[in-house]
């Protein structure tokens, strides 16, 4: 009995910090999709860039693990606003397909810069020393640095949701993923939001990527093979909203390492039969706003 | 003025073109329509009028099956359509315009046309044979452009048209679909004083046994086209009657003016 | 005569709306170009059978994608479908293509038919999603069941015999050039067909305006659900060419590349315009055979700039700019 006890903790456990990392990476991109109507399918890469950054400053600068985890965010944060005023904002309202197309095209390029400034194997990336190893916590002992990333992803949920129900900034968001053209009319400098809002939502992404390096493998193929995982929570969890890729990510970040754990033989067959299965009965997601 | 008697001694014996009986529609706490009782008579020239929000438009998308109501029943020519989806709604000879131009703009006009004339006959899921080998509906469609003085435009995208002529566009492709009850959803919104000429017109001369129900806001076109007017606020329905008695009802001149009713 | 000058304006736009699906002179190009390249680059037959099936493919991908504007990032499911549906049939004993290609395509149909009926209620990102995992599952299965698919590594033991009997696959691919050029003519008559039929007109119209489809009592979700359907025949058959050609299959028929490429040289060429595939398909390889041999690296980057570059600037592809240049001379 007790061994079953122990796997579901286990799973628990490993399945909150990868939900965790998933959400702070998606976020972002479901703002993106809700608020701009902007299917940004490139959202990953500012989530390996990010990683990329810390790791190179970490490994080649010695730069100490929260500085450059801080410098990696605020980089990303706004070299992704010259892609949202160069590129995306001509296709907003545009036709999906378009949109589809570019972040394609972007994606492509992002393995191809990867892949030439640091080569095509999986970055290293050690946690400062504090972090390492287990920490017991009476019962049992868990993965250090796991355990620092569940406290971090709750510390930023909650402070993500805080703002988004307490401060202007958040109301505006809320007010424009509802009704754009009411938000508009009554002053909201909805281009600002969105440039806004955007690099926000890249900066976390870049947050994610770092943080969850060791969960999420920095490689060239980050935006690509990560993707699905990042569109799985954004189209279940519901466009535009900020809690509701928090329930789905932990929805798919608990079953995929549930199903890994038991029933590796099936792969993730099942986490794409039940996104199927999600998006039939809930086509707007599990959190639909607008 | 004997036509309206004619159809209102006639109610208790024909159904009505169209009638809603109870109908209701709600989104949670924000009520669209309570218990609106409405009848349509064959021939009708009904106009639905209502300060912004009164829930006309949607009054329209629960006839035309867009919206599907709370509560409530929609008849047509007597039979309960309530349960049908719009494709089947437009069979039975509901037909509807929109209030923002709703056409296929990268087509021509002809072929807007087309499509609702070839949907009617049945033949709009034809694989086996060109769409352009059917002489018979093509001509349909171009008789009707000209009917409406829109031929010379045939084979221009839609897009390129003026506006007025696009909301002609609109009522033609409705017309294409030979409408027992033709719902217009402020058909000269949007079009400048200029061109709205033609489209009160072309309402003027619409064939005397389809039952037109028109939403509008111009106060001229309604009192110059409608036989029978409707106030709806707020979802429900205030009042109803003829142009002369609406226009002389206390409770209309507040909702619209805000005057207090005398004492 | 004013009598007579208005009998010309009636009779001219309707004849000129009426004749819209006569074939044109331009339209034997393509089949001149393909017949010339049998004669011409005798070395490259086998790439050119493959240049051939892809378009296939990318003519289905334009009939749902083009035409009835559903925007699927799993088309490859359908290519693959058929593909392991020959390839299964000829490791099996029934190397007869041409029923193979049956085979495929009703297999591919029954697939398209079967999740088109459950995800062709939606819209948008949800169905793009929905695509992509139904896709991604197909591929899942492939490759967790290889005892029976082979795998990563490819299906073994595929034996296909000559094509009516007579005409054997020969190693210089001269039977697999006319043997993919033939199914092509036959898909694309298919396709010309479905085109400029109503069925085909009504997609048109479903893809610019779907609320003013339902409005003249069009039944939508039964003309994408056929289209789906139809698109999937024609992505299995492709499918089954090239399996049947190469004589081999691997799970990489399924994968979000293959979907993804395909998506790529149709845009290229120029998205529902019927002749789309036929430029973005060669265009696409000959550059991938010029770039990805000189470094694999840089070929990522280049079309991934190539795309960007085609989406803000070159809307509607080469066909597409190819229009609009005619119209700029001609008004010159």
């Amino acid at each position: 009995m007790s061994e079953i006890l122990s796997a579901a903790v286990s799973i628990a456990f490993h399945g909150l910090a990868f939900a965790m990392v998933l959400y702070l990476i998606t976020v972002g991109l479901s703002v993106t999709m809700g608020l701009m109507g902007f299917v940004n399918l490139a959202h990953g890469m500012f989530a390996m860039f990010g990683g990329y950054a810390m790791t190179t400053l970490m490994n080649g600068y010695g730069v100490p693990f929260p500085l450059a985890l801080a410098a990696a965010v605020v980089i990303v944060g706004a070299v992704s606003v010259v892609f949202e005023r160069v590129l995306y904002r001509r296709l907003y309202g545009g036709a999906e397909l378009d949109q589809v197309l570019l972040t394609i095209g972007l994606i492509f390029m992002s393995v191809a810069v990867a892949k030439y400034f640091w080569g095509p194997l999986a970055q290293l990336f050690q946690p400062p020393e504090v972090l390492r190893g287990q920490i017991d916590l009476g019962f049992r002992e868990f993965p250090t640095y796991r355990s620092f990333l569940i406290l971090c992803g709750a510390v930023l949920v909650t402070g993500l949701w805080l703002a988004l129900d307490r401060t202007r900034f958040g109301a505006m968001i809320r007010a424009a993923v509802d009704n754009l053209r009411m938000a508009q009319s009554v002053g909201i400098n909805t281009s600002r939001l969105f440039t806004l809002s955007f690099a926000l939502g890249s900066g976390l992404a870049a947050l994610g990527g770092g943080l969850g390096a060791e969960i999420l493998p920095i490689y060239p193929g980050y935006a690509t093979d990560y993707l699905i995982y990042f569109l799985i929570v954004v189209s279940v969890g519901g466009l535009g909203s900020i809690r509701g890729p928090f329930f789905a990510a932990l929805l798919l970040g608990i079953s995929d390492t549930a199903f890994k754990y038991l029933l590796p033989e099936l792969g993730s067959f099942f986490i794409y039969a039940l996104t199927l299965a999600l998006l039939m009965w809930r086509p707007r997601g599990l959190v639909s706003s607008g | 003025m004997a036509q309206a008697a004619v159809s209102m001694a006639g109610t208790a014996a024909a159904p009505a073109a169209l009638e809603t009986t109870g109908l209701c529609k709600s989104f949670g706490a924000l009520n669209v329509a309570c218990a609106i009782d409405f009848r349509l008579e064959r021939g009708a020239r009904h106009a639905l009028i209502g300060p912004n929000g009164a829930g006309k438009t949607s009054f329209v998308n629960l006839v035309t099956g867009a919206l599907v109501p709370s509560a409530g029943r929609i008849l047509v020519d007597g039979a309960d359509i309530t349960g049908l989806a719009q494709a089947a709604r437009v069979k039975r000879g509901i037909v509807r315009t929109f209030q923002i131009t709703t056409l296929f703009r990268g087509l021509t006009v002809l072929e807007n046309v087309t499509l609702a004339v070839s949907e009617r006959l049945g033949s709009g899921g034809d694989i086996h044979r060109p769409a352009g080998s059917r002489r018979a509906i093509i001509e349909e469609a171009y008789a009707l452009l000209e009917s409406l003085g829109l031929q010379d435009d045939s084979l221009r995208p839609v897009k390129e048209l003026a506006y007025g002529r696009q909301r002609l566009v609109e009522i033609a492709v409705a017309l294409g679909l030979k409408p027992k009850v033709l719902l217009l959803d402020e058909p000269a919104a949007g079009v400048p004083s200029s061109e709205s000429g033609t489209i009160v017109e072309t309402i003027e001369r619409l064939p005397a046994d389809i039952a037109v129900l028109i939403i509008e806001h111009d106060m001229d076109l309604v009192f110059r086209l409608a036989r029978r007017i409707t106030v709806l606020v707020q979802g429900a329905v205030l009042v109803e009657g003829t142009p002369p008695e609406i226009s002389a009802d206390a409770r209309v001149r507040q909702v619209y003016l805000g005057e207090r009713p005398p004492a | 005569m004013a009598l007579l000058s208005e009998d010309r304006t009636v009779a001219g736009a309707i004849e000129i709306f009426a004749r819209r699906h006569r074939f044109r002179w331009y339209e034997v190009l393509p089949w001149l170009v393909a017949a010339s390249c049998y004669v011409a680059f005798p070395n490259y037959l086998a790439l050119g059978a493959q240049v051939l099936a892809a378009i296939l493919f990318g003519l289905s991908l334009d009939l749902v994608l083009g035409y009835a504007g559903i925007v699927t990032l799993g088309h490859a499911a359908f290519f693959g479908t058929g593909a392991y549906a020959a390839g299964l049939l000829a490791a099996h004993g029934w190397g007869e293509p041409l029923s193979g290609l049956l085979v495929a395509a009703a297999a591919a149909a029954a697939v398209g038919f079967v999740t088109g009926a459950v995800i062709l209620r939606t819209h948008g990102l949800t169905l793009l999603m929905q695509t992509l995992m139904v896709a991604t599952m197909l591929h899942e299965v492939a490759n967790k069941a290889n005892s029976i698919t082979g795998g990563a590594d490819g299906l073994q033991g595929m034996v296909v015999r000559p094509v009516f009997g007579l005409y054997r696959f020969d190693l210089f691919g001269k039977t697999a050039y006319w043997y993919c050029l033939g199914v092509l003519f036959i898909g694309w008559l298919v396709m010309r067909r479905i085109v400029f039929s109503p069925f085909g007109r009504s997609l048109t119209g479903v893809r610019e305006n779907e609320a003013r489809m339902h409005a003249i009592g069009s039944p939508v979700f039964r003309r994408r659900l056929v289209a789906y359907t139809i698109s999937a025949a024609l992505a299995g058959v492709s499918g089954a060419l090239i399996a049947q050609t190469t004589q081999f299959v691997a799970t990489d028929a399924l994968g979000f590349e293959r979907s993804g490429t395909i998506l790529i040289m149709l845009l290229l060429g120029g998205i529902g315009r019927l002749y789309g595939a036929f430029i973005g398909v060669p265009l696409y390889m000959i550059l991938q055979d010029r770039f990805a041999a000189i470094d694999p690296v840089y070929w990522y980057f280049w079309i991934g700039l190539l795309l960007v570059v085609v989406v803000m600037f070159f809307r509607g592809g080469a066909i597409g700019t190819g229009e609009r240049l005619l119209q700029w001379l001609r008004r010159r």
